[in-house]
């Protein structure tokens, strides 16, 4: 009878050890004291918690990475449920090489393609020399190193996630509904709203609530993507750790921001599924 | 937008036409949208022009030349493989045996340990980053290539565990319970009768692993020893002065192999499928 619990222990463990009681060690070195010298002392006191509450910077660099991360989860929205919708339902004959098109920048490296777009939108990039090349504009346009540019980053690395949630959840729906709905008289748009959009919601939800947890997380796109005016919170938990050495502090902002991240998740899971989320990620 | 597609003639054919073209005009825009850029990479690391950027001035191969005798990169090639074979090899393990346990048994805790497992997969890499490298540094561990290789693993153990478990799902459980009721062992049974028959699970559930290995950066600049460089973070360093032809080339390098790699996967899956 222990057998499920004997092949479970490694992978349980391996979390426990390396994952959670590493988050654990975070909030207690929360509250330790960073002396004078630079030195970390195991303490129990507030003090870093302190300049965090009372610093507005962080508030606002909080504020401004969700607004990114709402951003880029409205246009993967826009962008992606009408292509998902269009793969799952359009009469083509190609549906199978089009999906499989769709996975394939999954594989791409990572870096490869966030820093394609210094290549598409730099100075001397590919929309510049289009743009001055057939003279409609005799100026280069600055495209990369702002709000835009780490966007545009982002929506180009989640877009995927979220077509293939949609698709999958569109898939899934008896085309039965559908026709019932038109018999009864609905027009097209009618039985859209009424019936396959509710029923293509936890795909959309699963595909949303990824693109601002994903979006929201991530350090390396806002990093190359964006200029020195944009404040992102990965790239502060980064710089305390790494660059400044303030380890007690760098500890509250990992906290904090699993801490946001984890409430977005808990809200998403009053109203939703979170293990469609889950599952989306074995397809 | 229309409903169900046998009933395509019955429908007023302009506004439904009018919103299908949409949907097309919208999915060829996304379908450009996603392969520009790789194109637009493959393209520059052809062009002869020593900025890495546009204008287009001649075709050239040299950059590759480069790319090959730059010893950095090739021995950041080397540890990215070793790490992606390794780290991928130890999650599969540990995780065929986890989803082998979720599915095939009943027991007090299912649910919750499955949440459990998937946790990571939400969790913010940069605090897992953080997290470890703090957590280490408390036991005295020095930063090296087993803190490398025992955080891929963490990292990718959830997508192993839910990959396999998605193919397990569908294999019937007769084929083992023929071979126990015709005398066979336990060990005898996994090895003869389960370990072939979810083999093409195993081998995706290792090729995703390796692949996410080989692709992560974030948690892996914070659990590298300095002067230990995997491919990902060596393009990002040398990112940090500008985009060079010599990384152009390296990009049109890595997006070949990871675009093989998946085809060659696939294909082999589906060998391994046939054969059964």
């Amino acid at each position: 009878m222990a057998r499920p619990y004997l092949l479970l222990s490694p992978a349980i463990l391996s979390l426990a050890l390396l994952m959670v009681a590493p988050v654990v060690f975070v909030l207690i070195y929360s509250f330790w004291l960073r002396t004078a010298e630079g030195l970390d002392v195991p303490a129990f006191q507030f003090g870093n918690w302190v300049n965090f509450f009372t610093d507005g910077f962080y508030w606002r660099a909080l504020a401004s990475t969700f607004k990114t991360a709402l951003i880029t989860t409205v246009i993967c929205i826009l962008l992606g449920y009408p292509t998902a919708y269009f793969l799952a339902r359009a009469q083509i004959r190609n549906r199978g090489l089009l999906l499989f098109l769709m996975f394939l920048p999954f594989w791409v490296s990572y870096i490869i393609r966030t820093m394609s777009w210094i290549n598409v939108l730099g100075k001397n990039g590919f929309v510049n020399a289009v743009l001055v090349g057939s003279g409609l504009i005799d100026e280069p346009m600055k495209l990369l190193y702002n709000d835009f540019s780490v966007i545009m980053g982002l929506v180009y690395f989640m877009l995927p996630y979220m077509i293939i949630n949609v698709y999958v959840s569109l898939d899934g729906i008896d085309r039965n509904l559908e026709s019932a709905a038109r018999v009864l008289g609905c027009t097209p748009w009618q039985s859209f709203r009424e019936v396959t959009l509710p029923l293509s919601l936890p795909g959309l939800g699963a595909g949303s609530l990824l693109c601002f947890v994903l979006a929201a997380g991530s350090y390396v796109t806002p990093r190359l993507l964006g200029g020195t005016d944009t404040l992102f919170f990965p790239d502060l938990i980064y710089e305390a750790i790494i660059s400044q050495l303030d380890w007690p502090f760098g500890a509250v902002l990992s906290i904090v921001m699993l801490l946001a991240l984890g409430l977005v998740i808990a809200v998403y899971n009053r109203f939703m599924n979170l293990s469609d989320v889950y599952r989306s990620f074995a397809r | 937008m229309s409903a169900a597609a046998p009933r395509a003639n019955s429908r007023p054919p302009r506004e439904g036409a009018f919103g299908w073209a949409l949907l097309r005009l919208c999915s060829i825009a996304v379908y450009i949208f996603m392969f520009a850029p790789i194109v637009v990479v493959i393209l520059l690391a052809f062009n002869s022009s020593r900025s890495g950027a546009f204008p287009m001035e001649g075709f050239s191969l040299q950059w590759f030349g480069k790319l090959f005798a730059n010893d950095s990169i090739v021995e950041a090639f080397k540890t990215s493989l070793i790490l992606a074979a390794t780290s991928s090899a130890l999650a599969t393990v540990i995780g065929v045996m986890a989803a082998l346990a979720l599915v095939r048994y009943d027991f007090r805790g299912k649910e919750g340990i499955q949440t459990f497992l998937s946790l990571p997969l939400l969790m913010p890499e940069v605090v897992m980053g953080v997290a470890l490298l703090m957590f280490l540094k408390f036991l005295s561990m020095p930063r090296s290539f087993a803190v490398l290789l025992l955080g891929h693993t963490v990292l990718s153990l959830p997508y192993v565990v839910l990959l396999v478990q998605a193919r397990l799902v569908g294999l019937r459980s007769s084929y083992e319970e023929a071979a126990w009721t015709l005398g066979a062992n336990r060990i005898q049974t996994f090895f003869e009768v389960t370990l072939p028959l979810i083999s093409p699970a195993i081998v995706g559930g290792f090729l995703f692993a390796a692949t996410l290995s080989f692709d992560n950066i974030t948690a892996t600049l914070f659990w590298k020893k300095p002067g230990i460089e995997t491919v990902p973070t060596k393009i990002f360093a040398m990112l940090r002065t500008s985009v060079s032809p010599e990384i152009n080339a390296l990009g049109a390098v890595m997006i070949v192999i990871t675009i093989l790699l998946p085809l060659i996967g696939g294909y082999m899956v589906r060998r391994f499928a046939k054969a059964r």
